[in-house]
């Protein structure tokens, strides 16, 4: 145990050697390049912090844009909804009125044709009855019934009122030739003296009379003039009944 | 018997002589600083580094951390001269396990030049950082009185420093050696991996003696705390 004083300052030597080498080789170098690795994840720390925050801010940004957009895109097909509704019901409504239209179109053209067939029906009916009728007449007619005829004549001339009397008289005064009387039949002599005189009493003067046969007429008596006729047939009695039913009729169209 | 590598000298000149410590020391010189070199070459500042540089990052941060934990502020400062303390003890002690070979710090010449080197850093470090008056100040400390022991204090520590550590490790050779004579089998193992445990314990004592030290002279704080480690060693 002794101490080799050479060794002792040789070892100091080495030592403070030792000190600077590793000094040199290991310490700098290595707690430099801690140091730079330090600094290059705080950089980049911060660099990450920077980005996210980027990050952040554009992913918000694209967050309201969307909602936005959502909201947009809501609020755009509610209108739209609400349009394609109302044009729904406008479409509707334009059917419902078309049909409406067309129904009631065809309703009134179905009760015109149904009017049409009634009415063609009941005028055949009518004109069926009043066929028979006539034809029953001018079967039933004979020169006794024209007798008559020519009574019922005359007392007509006679009981005719008014315009019609003036008119009537008027019509024989003026007349100038022969009043043609028309009948089915021949006139027996003391029928045709009847009308004359009568004829004569109303228009105050002597006439011309001319004597015809007309078997349309059916049964009854017509007077004519040049201007003017007169007659009581069954057959005018049977046209103005005929006339005074279609007016009846198209009272009650009307009415309807 | 041999018990100091001082004692095998290869090469004689008067004063000077070249022996075993001396060489085994080169031999640990040129052992670390190339192998710093080697590492340190090409150190990269990436995130992803080699497992060398990993290793070397983890040794320097771990005594950077020992240093500031002893309560220097600046373990930058002081990280060579700890560092290379520590270091060198360490690693002269883990060599034990290569056969015939003697570790340096087994001579007490080499652990006097380290207390010697200790104790001549004290004052550098303490008038470095609070000049000198601050520095001779700090023997005034608690009062007056307390100077003359505290100058005792300061040579005594140095003394065991080195004494400590000296015999620390020549023991440890020295029971290898002789239980190597008596058992030749196991028992020898057994000692040589608890004189690896001692060699370690040695190195960081050395070390963080060597911190409180420093850190006591450079009026820290905590450096009075360091000299009540000192007491209880």
């Amino acid at each position: 145990m002794e101490i080799n004083w050479f060794t002792v300052i040789a070892q100091i030597v080495n030592f403070l050697i030792l000190v600077w080498l590793l000094k040199r080789f290991l310490y700098k170098p290595v707690l430099d390049a801690i140091d730079a690795r330090e600094k290059k994840i705080a950089s980049q720390l911060e660099d990450a912090a920077t980005k996210k925050a980027e990050a952040k801010r554009d992913k918000d940004l694209f967050r309201q844009k969307n909602e936005a957009f959502d909201k947009e895109r809501v609020a755009k097909m509610n209108a739209v909804h609400e349009q394609i509704d109302s044009e729904k019901q406008r479409l509707l409504e334009d059917v419902r009125k078309e049909s409406t239209v067309l129904r009631s179109k065809f309703e009134q053209s179905l009760k015109q044709q149904e009017q049409e067939i009634v009415d063609r029906l009941k005028k055949k009916t009518k004109d069926a009855v009043f066929d028979i009728a006539k034809k029953t007449l001018s079967d039933l007619a004979d020169v006794s019934l024209e007798q008559q005829v020519v009574t019922v004549f005359i007392e007509k001339i006679r009981n005719l009122d008014g315009a019609s009397k003036t008119k009537f008289i008027d019509a024989l005064k003026d007349n100038e030739g022969p009043i043609t009387i028309k009948s089915v039949f021949d006139l027996s002599d003391s029928s045709k003296q009847e009308l004359e005189k009568a004829m004569e009493k109303i228009t105050e003067k002597q006439n011309d009379f001319r004597y015809e046969l007309e078997p349309e007429l059916v049964s009854g008596i017509k007077i004519e003039t040049a201007s003017y006729q007169l007659s009581w047939t069954i057959d005018s009695y049977l046209e103005a009944l005929k006339k005074e039913s279609i007016i009846t009729k198209e009272k009650e169209n009307a009415i309807d | 018997m041999r018990i100091s590598p001082d004692q095998m000298v290869f090469w004689e000149y008067g004063f000077i002589s070249l022996n075993l410590t001396i060489v085994t020391t080169w031999v640990l010189m040129l052992l670390l600083a190339l192998g710093a070199w080697l590492i340190t070459r090409n150190l990269k500042s990436e995130i992803k580094t080699s497992r060398w540089q990993n290793v070397l990052e983890m040794l320097v941060i771990m005594i950077r951390d020992q240093i500031k934990e002893v309560g220097l502020k600046k373990p930058e400062k002081y990280i060579g001269f700890i560092g290379t303390l520590f270091l060198f003890i360490a690693v002269s002690n883990l060599l034990t396990i290569v056969p015939w070979y003697e570790a340096p710090t087994g001579s007490l010449s080499t652990t006097a030049a380290l207390a010697i080197s200790v104790f001549i850093a004290v004052p550098v470090f303490g008038i470095a950082d609070g000049g000198l008056k601050g520095y001779l100040r700090s023997y005034l400390q608690p009062n007056f009185i307390m100077l003359p022991f505290n100058i005792i204090s300061e040579i005594s520590r140095t003394l065991a420093l080195a004494v400590r550590l000296f015999g620390n490790i020549m023991s440890g050779g020295l029971i290898a050696t002789v239980l190597i004579s008596i058992v030749p089998f196991f028992f020898p193992m057994i000692m040589s991996a608890l004189g690896l445990l001692t060699g370690m314990i040695q190195a960081y004592i050395f070390a963080i003696l060597a911190t409180v030290y420093i850190a006591a002279a450079t009026q820290d704080e905590k450096g009075i705390e360091g000299r009540e480690v000192e007491g209880s060693e």
